[in-house]
């Protein structure tokens, strides 16, 4: 348990993806059986200890202590668990602390009315990084932000093997993972998948910069801006993976529901706007759904969703991906008219005479729910992440506001030091500023470092990290879309503002105002 | 007569040498003879009585003595004498074992006025050499990078060096400029830490695997840039809350203060047992619950001008 402590400490306090990776790989490596595999399973989400809920943690932390101390503290400390981690007496130092699989059986052999007590005796048994894992690993919430992927990528680096072939045969394995690690550790073959839908990663395109494509070898295609999700089906079960290969099958169950055919097939997932006579609405609507674990059917009717299919990677148990695009669009066709059109539609291709063509038909397009336009060559094969050449995402053109700094906060990393991170504003009618959004990024080396001196010298308060400056800077604000928003005072909310330009030549009275963001609105 | 007063007084009796007790300007000024060195280095020419642990001496009828506080070089509880009763002052304390400072002496009482920086029940220090052995660890882990400990100027550093000592780390220890002088103060005052080499303007490969010492506020600033891939240390009791280490982007946190913990705190309410504790400086809500819960009186003092977050 020491152990796996000290990776959650690990975790928590590590910011870069790569080391991360490199402390979940270590652990991997030098524990034992079955104990890794069920730390794999708490970091990657799929461990589920049904006797242990928080409430048990709040009852145990009111049996043992005072009630206004106990509130107090965990005012303080903002996370229950912690606070009755560092609270508890301690007593580590006479039995033996617990391996990660002692806790797991004797957690998952009690009743839900004698799990208080089992998890008291542990507590006795460590230290206070241990009591915290401890707490963490019972009730499922490590929030060390580590995604399912990650874990197996790191399982992936911790034994040699591709996050691929681990991807594959996950589903079909539990939680402690024997077989897998057996496999890892080359004393077996490849666990079979057998009858799983699981995860194939992504194919992703790089962005068209500057240039053109001939569009007898490229297929044009509608970029539109909901979640990329993959839907696999077996038959048996059907589940739906986002970008980062996590499973996102229980915030959309009624299109899992609703796919009726096997394969495995690639598309945008987008809400259905009346507004638009049926077509898809913005993205705003579409993240009133996202980072839902369960939907209510209140959601499910006031936000319906369905998938627009890009791609098709395999059609029953045939896998298509070492086909060209022209063949898996043929096939993807014929799938989906198999497919609820209520749920399910197919991404048009763009009938352009030539590239010029296409340029005029992405700048005369309105509708809310396009980003861009894709190109991808007609030859390509379904290829796992960015390959040069065979797809590209052209974007439409941003929008632009001039906005004025309010608020400025240090970066993270390699920004730590400077002033990077910026609150702007527009006026509003009667004259004041009331900030429209937050941007990081879009300006150079050079100009970071005259903003983090602007803001230095400028600055007119602080409250805790953050600096409010004077209200003079002009910077020219870029970004894909605006629209409503109740969370934000002025109203308005920005999708990707970035800054691109400074505008020092520009009074800070001149900038936009709020009403002129809200004519920009989808 | 004012204890560490916040605005310059006629008179002050001061505590110990951190900025927030110890401020420049007052008139007539009474501190052991280390806290009075280390004013005198912080603010120049400040002259004042030296009243060194255990003397005292008479002031309007009241008897006024100071005793060692165990919190940094010099700090000391002062004790006020009148018709009988005994009011104590902690000023800052811990009773801890700490190598740079004189060791706290429990004083019999009928008032105790307390700090309560740490006045939480989740505030449990560990102990230092755990903590020691953790950045020892992390050094060895990243010969060729660098580990910059956050510590406060005046006491969290050398004792942090100290300890290093004490654990049998011999080699160079790189110190933030802003630190030499009250380095030597303590070598002055018998306080041995070993050889100390200032860190500024050294070239980054002078500086792969060392542990480099600097003030909290140097962290995030381009003075560490300089730093050969720098991991983040700090040495402060807040380290002890996930949460607060995260906000600081400290990436190796060491539980060492120089304050008392909680259960320092309670313990010292049971050994004095005074008839009164006033309960100042930090979270005087929860001491003062944990009073009432063990039939002790006690009262919140409130006080201006102190700052409980950045030292500790």
């Amino acid at each position: 348990m020491q152990a796996f402590a000290a990776l959650i400490d690990g975790l928590i306090y590590t910011r870069s993806r790569d080391l991360k990776i490199r402390l979940i790989a270590d652990y991997l490596r030098i524990t034992p059986d079955p104990d890794r595999g069920w730390a794999l399973a708490a970091l990657a989400g799929t461990l589920n200890i049904a006797t242990v809920k928080s409430a048990a943690i709040r009852a145990m932390a009111e049996e043992r202590f005072d009630p206004m101390l106990f509130r107090m503290s965990r005012d303080y400390v903002g996370d229950t668990a912690e606070t009755v981690a560092l609270m508890w007496p301690d007593k580590s130092g006479g039995d033996a602390a617990p391996t990660v699989s002692e806790v797991i059986d004797l957690l998952n052999s009690t009743s839900r009315a004698r799990a208080p007590a089992v998890l008291a005796e542990l507590m006795d048994r460590l230290d206070a990084n241990g009591r915290y894992a401890l707490l963490k690993l019972a009730t499922g919430g490590m929030r060390v932000g580590i995604s399912a992927r990650l874990a197996k990528t790191a399982f992936g680096q911790a034994f040699g093997v591709s996050v691929d072939d681990v991807e594959e045969v996950w589903h079909a394995l539990r939680p402690p993972y024997t077989e897998l690690f057996v496999w890892g550790e080359g004393r077996t073959e490849r666990p079979d998948p057998a009858d799983s839908a699981f995860f194939r990663p992504f194919m992703l395109a790089h962005p068209l910069e500057d240039g053109s494509v001939h569009l007898d070898e490229f297929a044009a295609e509608w970029k539109w801006d909901g979640i990329r999700i993959q839907i696999a089906s077996t038959g048996g079960e059907t589940r739906l993976f986002s970008r980062g290969g996590d499973e996102v099958t229980g915030s959309f169950p009624e299109i899992a529901a609703a796919f009726n055919n096997i394969g495995v097939v690639d598309g945008e997932l987008l809400v259905r706007g009346d507004v638009q006579g049926g077509e898809a609405a913005s993205f705003n609507a579409l993240q009133q759904r996202l980072g839902r674990k369960n939907v209510t059917a209140a959601m499910q009717a006031e936000y319906p969703v369905f998938v627009r299919l890009y791609d098709i990677l395999f059609d029953g148990s045939e896998d298509l991906r070492g086909q060209p695009w022209t063949a898996r669009r043929d096939r993807l066709e014929l799938f989906t008219a198999k497919l609820d059109p209520a749920r399910f539609d197919l991404s048009a291709v763009i009938a352009a005479r030539d590239f010029e063509h296409l340029a005029e038909i992405r700048a005369a397009a309105r509708e809310a729910a396009i980003e861009g336009v894709m190109l991808k060559r007609r030859d390509s094969l379904y290829l796992a992440g960015r390959k040069v050449g065979l797809w590209y995402k052209w974007k439409r053109e941003p929008l632009v506001a001039d906005c004025v700094m309010m608020y400025a906060q240090r970066g993270s990393g390699k920004r730590s030091s400077y002033y990077s991170d910026y609150t702007f504003g527009c006026w509003t009618e009667d004259g004041n500023l009331l900030p429209v959004g937050k941007a990081y990024s879009g300006f150079s080396d050079e100009e970071l470092k005259w903003l983090d001196r602007f803001v230095r010298n400028n600055t007119v308060a602080r409250f805790g990290p953050v600096r409010e400056v004077e209200k003079s800077l002009v910077l020219e604000v870029a970004f894909d879309a605006v629209h409503e928003s109740k969370r934000h005072k002025s109203g308005v909310a920005m999708r990707f503002p970035r800054i691109s330009r400074l505008r020092r030549d520009k009074p800070a009275e001149e900038a936009d105002t709020i009403s002129a963001l809200r004519a920009m609105f989808d | 007569m004012w204890i560490d007063p916040s605005r310059p007084a006629e008179r002050a009796l001061v505590t110990h040498g951190h900025a927030d007790h110890a401020r420049s300007g007052h008139g007539a000024v009474w501190a052991t003879p280390e806290t009075l060195a280390i004013m005198a280095l912080r603010y120049g020419t400040e002259m004042g009585t030296p009243v060194p642990y255990g003397d005292g001496f008479e002031h309007g009828g009241v008897k006024i003595s100071f005793h060692p506080a165990g919190h940094v070089l010099g700090s000391a509880q002062i004790l006020l004498e009148h018709a009988g009763e005994r009011v104590v002052v902690t000023g800052d304390y811990k009773r801890r074992f700490d190598p740079t400072c004189t060791p706290f002496e429990p004083v019999a009482c009928d008032v105790l006025i307390t700090e309560a920086t740490f006045g939480l029940p989740v505030f449990t220090h560990p102990p230092i050499e755990d903590e020691i052995a953790k950045l020892l660890a992390a050094r060895d882990a990243n010969v060729d990078g660098c580990i910059v400990v956050g510590a406060y100027a005046l006491g969290k550093a050398q004792r942090v060096i100290a300890e290093l000592r004490r654990a049998g780390y011999d080699a160079p220890i790189y110190i933030h400029g802003a630190m030499q002088k009250m380095c030597d103060l303590y070598a002055a005052h018998n306080v041995p830490l070993g050889d100390l080499i200032m860190a500024t303007g050294l070239a980054k490969s002078e500086l792969k695997g060392a542990i480099v010492i600097a003030p909290p506020s140097a962290m995030n600033d381009r003075w560490a840039q300089r730093l050969p891939e720098p991991i983040t240390a700090m040495a402060s009791g807040w380290m002890r809350v996930r949460q607060r280490a995260r906000q600081r982007n400290v990436e190796l946190p060491l539980v060492i203060s120089d304050h008392a913990d909680w259960t320092e705190l309670t313990d010292t309410l049971l050994e004095l047992r005074p008839s009164e504790t006033w309960i100042t400086h930090g979270r005087t809500d929860a001491l003062g619950r944990w009073c009432e819960l063990h039939q002790l009186k006690a009262r919140a003092l409130d006080l201006i001008g102190r700052e409980d977050e950045d030292e500790g």
